[in-house]
Order: C-alpha cells, then structure tokens, then sequence
C-alpha cells in the first residue's frame, strides 16, 4: 500500500508542479466547447435533438479525461529515458504495485481535469438535470480515468522514447474520441460507424455521464458500468503482462 | 553471495558478456575492472534483475535471479553509473520516496537522510529540486539515496566518476563501514585503480565481454608481474582506447524489436 501511495503522490505533486501543462489542458475543451457547443446547436435543435450544449457536456468532460489519462503513458516513457523507472524497478516491489500506482496516479490527475472542465461546462451553460445524480456522474468519470490511464501506461511500457508517441494519438486517442458518441447520437448511424461506436469503450463511458448529468443515455447504465469494468480489468492484465516484459 | 554461472547476453550479433563465470564472497569488497564497453554495467543489470540474460545461471544471496526476481530484489541495493533520480522533485523527495520502495520506517528513514545528506553535504540544498542541481550534486545525491537502506549486497557503478577526492574519501569510508560493520557485500566498478588497491579484496577483469584475470589484488599484480593495479590492468587489456558504442547499439536493436 506504501508504495503505491508514494507512485500516486509522485503523480499529483508533479502535476501540481506543472501549472503551464495545467492550464493548457483546459484549452482544447474549452474550444470545442465554444466551436462544437455553440457552431452545432442551431443544427442540432432543427434535427429535433434538443439542447447541443446539454449532450455534449458529458462527451467534452470525457475527452479531457481520455486525453490527460492516456498521456500519463508519457510519464512512464520520461521514466524510462531519465533512468528513474530504473529507481523503481529494483527496488523490492512488485511489477503490479508499480503498474497501480502509476495508473492511480494518473487516473487522479486526469478525474481532476475532468471535474475542472465539468466546471466550465457549467460556465458556458450546460446544466445538470438532477445534484442527486452527481455521484453517479462522478464513479463514470473516475472509471473512464482509471480504464485509459491504465491503457497508457500498458502502452508506454511497449515504447522506447517519445517518437512512437504521435503514432498514439492518432491511431488510439483520436479513433477512441471521435469514433465514439461524444459528439453525436449513436442511434440512426451509417452501420459501419454505428458497429464501431458500439464497440468502443468509451462511448460507454460518455453515455453513462450522459444519463447521469442530461438523464438520456443510449445504453443502460448497468451495460455502461460493465463494459468500463471489463475494459479496465483487460487493460490492467495488458498492462502486467507488458510490465513484466520490460528490459532496461 | 554472488554466484554466476556460464553466463551471456546477446543483442542480435553482438555478444556483450561472453559465457562468464564469477564467485563474489559475503562480506567481500569486490572490484569488477574493464575497459569501456567491455561489459560491466550489463552484467550488473542481469544481477539486478533489469535485465534477462540469453544464457546462463545468477544466484543472489541464494535467490535464482531470474527465476525469484522479487525476492532476489529484496537482497540487493544499487547505484547506478547513468543518473536515475526524479529532477522534478526535491532531494528530500527523491530520498523519502526510495525509503519508502524499501519498506524503510519512517524514524529509521528521517535519521539516516539526515545523516546521509550531511555525508554528501547536500543537507542546505534538500528541499531544492534536483533539475536545479549540478551535475556532481546529482551524483551525490544518487550516491546518498543508494545507501540508505542496508542490503545484503550493494551495487556500485563507478560510483564515484566525476566527484572530488574529498567526496570520494567521505563515501569509501562509508561504503567500508557498512561493509566492515554490517557484512555487507561490495560489489563495484571503476576506473580508479587507486580506489581498487585501497578498498578492494577481490577483482575480476572483464574485457570484450569476457573474464580475462580474476583473483585478489595481490594475485593479480604477482600474475601480471607488474607493481600496481594500474599497470596489471593496462598490461591485460592492452593499451588500444575503447569506443564505447555498445550501448547506442544495445538500445537501438531493443528499439526495433520492441516494434
């Protein structure tokens, strides 16, 4: 338990120490809050789909969270090329408390941005249906963290240094964002993306925010919960597996 | 305590340990010489459970080093030869967050850093972050953190390159006590044949990956027919200037197989 607390501290004190990274991380939402939120609204209410603020608050929260977990892979790869992964891996613990702690810690950090955007979806006028729902909001949001800062990190754990990692963001964390239903209704799709949404996780995890902040979701709640926690445990056994098999 | 047996590691075509075979004592100071490139820091990390040798048995304090890596983890402590630390955080932090991996307590922990920095004289700067620090304190600090808990064997990599020879005294007088009083087991690479004829007992000599000369100080010296280390040394691995690409090669053949 010690050491995965002192992996997770690591964690939060560099992330507080990076204010300018902080700050930066809030910019995209925020775009797409304003471009897509507000560009797309009269569109989407002529389509007779309602309010385009209050479907994709969830999706831009999910997307900030998507975004900084998976990049908590980065830290592992700064890890590897500075030597301290080293540090950590003769020392006598575990492969699986190194995997959690770094998971922990960067699943926190990502649940921090994503509270800090829900905050500024609030600024630019999207309204939570019901405050007794929050918590569920929130067990989404730590879930969707958990599952894709695990994915990071088991990905890293393949990667020498940080050439390989633009080949992520565009063939994993873009896919993941905009081949998912963020931005737009599952039902009624061309079959292919319909199939390919369906599949991906984190249409999962925006639905069950969705249903949770807006009260409309397209799967049930109970299937969104499942599928995060089957995805989770996968991306963790990965990541064990890929951990084991490091050589430095 | 150290056993290898028979041991290699191969990247594709090169061989950077070739079938080497080495027994280190308890409580033996043991000096692992060679030129550059000659295969030291990869058979450290294969003692160390960072690497997987191609070939070969590593017994630890008993533990089969591949097949216990977690226990035989529990027996060792290492400094490495490249740096290590974690730049964005304090050198308190580095240390507290290492005494923590090692399960250390926290009233143990507290005292030992105190005294540990004021070894390496770095106590005025412990809060600072360590990205602020020069290269020789980044050394010492390393140094520091490597000593705070007490294993069964400690690992040194050319622990000492770069530092003045005030720090150098102050570490080897600390590295001996612990080994004098505590029966720990040194096992350390250098290029200072001095360090080697005054701390050493035992020596191995390691050249293009292989075990050329290996005996105590005064064996060596009777073997080579020379006075000193120093010119045992130059005498047995020739005085040709090593090019130390191995290690370029090494991460660029993991790199594509990594792929």
């Amino acid at each position: 338990m010690r050491t995965i607390y002192i992996l997770w501290i690591r964690q939060l004190k560099r992330f507080i120490r990076k204010r300018a990274s902080l700050i930066g991380a809030l910019g995209q939402p925020l775009i797409f809050l304003i471009a897509f939120g507000f560009g797309l609204s009269p569109v989407f209410a002529r389509a007779g789909q309602g309010n385009y603020i209050q479907f994709i608050g969830p999706g831009i929260i999910a997307m900030t969270i998507l975004f900084t977990s998976i990049f908590t892979g980065t830290e592992v790869i700064w890890d590897k090329q500075f030597g301290f992964l080293k540090e950590t891996f003769v020392a006598p613990v575990s492969r699986f408390e190194i995997l959690l702690g770094k998971t922990l810690g960067g699943a926190t950090v990502a649940a921090i941005q994503g509270i800090l955007v829900f905050f500024i979806t609030l600024a630019v006028g999207f309204r939570p249906h019901s405050l007794v729902m929050l918590p569920l909001a929130l067990l989404y949001l730590v879930l969707i963290a958990v599952l894709f800062s695990a994915v990071g990190v088991a990905i890293a754990a393949r990667l020498e240094d940080m050439q390989g990692f633009p080949l992520i963001i565009n063939f994993v964390i873009q896919p993941l964002f905009y081949l998912s239903s963020a931005l737009f209704p599952v039902q009624g799709l061309p079959k292919i993306l319909g199939f390919i949404t369906t599949i991906n996780p984190l249409s999962y995890g925006v639905d069950g925010m969705r249903y949770a902040l807006s009260g409309s979701s397209h799967f049930s709640p109970w299937l969104s919960l499942g599928v995060l926690s089957a995805f989770l445990i996968a991306a963790l056994a990965v990541g064990i597996y890929q951990f084991r098999r490091i050589q430095l | 305590m150290i056993e290898i047996k028979n041991v290699t590691k191969k990247y594709g075509d090169f061989t950077a340990v070739d079938n080497i075979s080495l027994n280190v004592e308890k409580g033996d100071v043991f000096a692992f010489l060679g030129p550059n490139g000659a295969g030291k820091t990869t058979t450290i990390k294969m003692l160390t459970t960072l690497l997987n040798p191609t070939s070969g048995e590593i017994y630890l304090d008993g533990h089969n080093v591949m097949e216990k890596p977690s226990e035989t983890r529990k027996s060792f402590g290492i400094v490495f030869q490249d740096p290590s630390l974690d730049n964005e955080l304090t050198a308190y932090e580095n240390m507290q967050f290492h005494a923590i991996l090692y399960g250390i307590s926290k009233d143990v922990y507290i005292d030992r850093i105190k005294k540990l920095l004021e070894l390496v004289e770095l106590t005025d700067r412990k809060d600072s972050y360590v990205k602020t620090f020069s290269g020789g304190m980044k050394r010492r600090l390393e140094i520091a953190r490597g000593l705070l808990h007490h294993p069964k064997v400690l690992f040194l990599d050319e622990p000492t390159i770069g530092l003045d020879p005030q720090t150098r005294n102050h570490i080897w007088n600390y590295v001996k006590k612990l080994n004098e009083e505590e029966k720990v087991t040194i096992f350390f690479t250098t290029h200072h044949m001095e360090e080697v004829e005054r701390y050493g007992h035992t020596i191995a000599i390691i050249d293009h990956g292989k075990i050329i000369e290996q005996g105590t100080i005064d064996e060596i010296r009777k073997k080579a027919g020379t006075d000193s280390i120093e010119d045992a040394f130059i005498k047995l691995t020739g005085r040709q200037i090593r090019a130390e690409a191995s290690n370029f090669s090494k991460s660029t053949l993991r790199g594509f197989r990594g792929m």
